[in-house]
């Protein structure tokens, strides 16, 4: 099959590699209808998160026909059509009963490397480094899905793969952010980075009632995208942020507030922001914190920061002080998908949104290296692009 | 050469800038002595935190071209204060020297061609449609708040 593979630090390759096969009973092989570029593919492409090797095949958000099944499972049959959560939950651990479902403790087979570096493992996810269980990803003609019996949503009949494929990681993640916030119709919710995630942030926070919502980015046709969500730009490149989040909450900060960007965030004119980047360049840092810092220093107190931007590592000059005499609540976490599945799979069907908005590109998969980089320089207004295996 | 070969080869000249730097701020008198131009220890010290400046610059920006154009600029610096030893230093080391700052300074010319532009402008592509809603965002406000089944009872 044709399948997406990591090479190197901006080498990616679509090549022919062996089909997958079914290892367990619990198994299904998944024949990928539709499959998505994400923002946190980007930090494999541009080397920033350890443990990847050279032919691994790639790729995360994926949704696809049920083409084999194993033995004991008795969830899924043949011609099942499925969108697949990016975390592999098993559904049976303690995590996973509770809803823990990105922190399931059976699903990453590698997981004494993790233990070791997160001090406790998260779950296992799709074609996202070997410190996540080295799973072949999505990005491919055909997948190996562990534990289908658990994880994979069934898709009902009327649905397009452009309407639920993202019910697989970004619509979930930019609601998982908004819940997490537990928005207040007084509140003021401002979201850094007008990508993917932060625009289902933008609309879950609409949708959940906050009286205003805020995006902060420098790409024009995102924060367009965002505006027709609802949200107020914010185009750090023409204005300042702190000064345009004291005028629209009188001075006193939002009450909420989303970091949709994680490790690499823009290095704009900031000190701090020059500083993360200089460091992560002679391998002194490995996140870029900038969003971090300014959420902490603009939320106003008692306020929620929600961080569903994907940090790997290490970040240096946090202002804990201002965290912890501000009384701001953190919350954070790789999406638990299979919490919120059913319930925006009913969102869908009734109407309430359609998540398509967001593809701007759709290409083959041979197209697909291409994409990667067009969608890292945000060149011809991509914003989310979709592989047609 | 394609451009991500001209990006690994600025890669290559930014840590060689750093290392440079560090070796003219660590032992600017050896390096001095070496030329015979013991004066101009201080002068040495002060081209290797140029050297280091530019190389972080390298490392650290999206687009280095500018900076790459900057160790240029620097080679040539650096054959002038050269070329200022020829006559009271030592000729044969302070020849070898300028040897080695032409080559450089021919493969920082070179990479610095080599690379590609800064984004170009290009036009803008309107998603001011792109509501995801199906009706207007104020409408939609707090719909999902006022659904009984929104919150899930694990969280």
């Amino acid at each position: 099959m044709r399948a997406l593979c990591y090479h190197d630090k901006h080498d990616i390759r679509c090549d022919t590699v062996p089909d997958p096969e079914i290892e367990h009973p619990r198994d299904a092989i998944v024949r990928v209808t539709s499959c998505a570029i994400c923002g946190s593919d980007l930090h494999l492409y541009d080397g920033f998160m350890p443990g990847m090797l050279s032919g691994d095949i790639i790729g995360h958000e994926f949704m696809g026909e049920v083409v084999e099944v194993g033995a004991a499972n008795k969830k899924l049959k043949v011609g099942d059509r499925v969108v697949v959560p990016f975390t592999i939950t098993c559904g049976e651990c303690d995590q996973c009963r509770r809803g823990n479902f990105s922190v399931c403790e059976r699903s990453n087979r590698n997981k004494a490397m993790a233990d070791k570096m997160f001090g406790h493992s998260t779950a296992g996810l799709y074609g996202y480094t070997h410190l996540t269980g080295g799973y072949a990803g999505g990005q491919a003609e055909y997948v190996r899905v562990p534990y289908a019996d658990s994880g994979p949503v069934k898709i009902p009949d009327g649905l397009t793969d452009d309407q639920v494929l993202f019910l697989g990681d970004i619509f979930p993640t930019g609601w998982q952010a908004a819940v997490q916030c537990d928005i207040q119709p007084t509140d003021t919710v401002a979201v850094w980075g007008a990508g993917p995630v932060g625009q289902f942030c933008v609309r879950s926070a609409i949708l959940l009632g906050a009286r205003q919502v805020v995006v902060i980015d420098n790409v024009p046709e995102r924060l367009v995208m965002a505006e027709a969500g609802g949200a107020i730009p914010i185009n750090f490149d023409e204005e300042s942020v702190l000064d345009r989040l004291g005028e629209l909450t009188g001075g006193k900060g939002p009450e909420k507030c989303i970091d949709a960007v994680g490790m690499e965030a823009h290095v704009n004119r900031s000190v701090d922001s020059i500083y993360d980047r200089v460091k992560q360049a002679v391998m002194l840092e490995t996140d870029r914190a900038h969003v971090l810092r300014e959420m902490i220093y603009v939320c106003r107190p008692a306020g929620t920061l929600s961080i569903p931007g994907v940090y790997g590592g290490l970040v240096d000059k946090i202002p804990f002080g201002a965290l912890m005499n501000k009384g701001l609540t953190v919350r954070t976490g790789q999406t638990h998908v299979n919490r919120w599945t059913d319930d925006l799979l009913h969102r869908i069907e009734a109407g309430q949104i359609d998540p398509s908005f967001v593809i701007t590109h759709k290409a083959s998969l041979e197209d697909g290296p291409a994409f990667y980089k067009t969608f890292r320089d945000k060149q011809d207004g991509c914003v989310k692009v979709v592989l047609q295996p | 050469m394609q451009k991500q070969s001209a990006e690994t080869l600025a890669q290559g000249l930014g840590w060689f800038s750093i290392a440079l730097g560090a070796a003219e701020l660590a032992a600017p008198r050896a390096m001095s002595r070496a030329l015979g131009m013991e004066d101009r220890a201080g002068l040495i010290q002060a081209y290797g935190l140029r050297e280091i400046a530019t190389g972080i610059g390298i490392l650290a920006s999206d687009q280095p071209k500018p900076w790459v154009w900057g160790r240029v600029a620097g080679d040539a610096l650096d054959m002038a204060t050269l070329a200022t030893g020829l006559a009271d230093g030592k000729r044969g080391a302070v020849g070898a020297a300028m040897g080695g700052v032409a080559a450089m300074a021919a493969l920082d010319w070179y990479c610095a061609n080599q690379l590609g532009e800064a984004r170009e402008a290009r036009p803008m592509r309107d998603y001011s449609n792109r509501t995801g809603f199906p009706d207007t965002p104020e409408h939609m406000r707090g719909q999902a708040a006022r659904d009984a089944t929104i919150l899930s009872p694990l969280l």
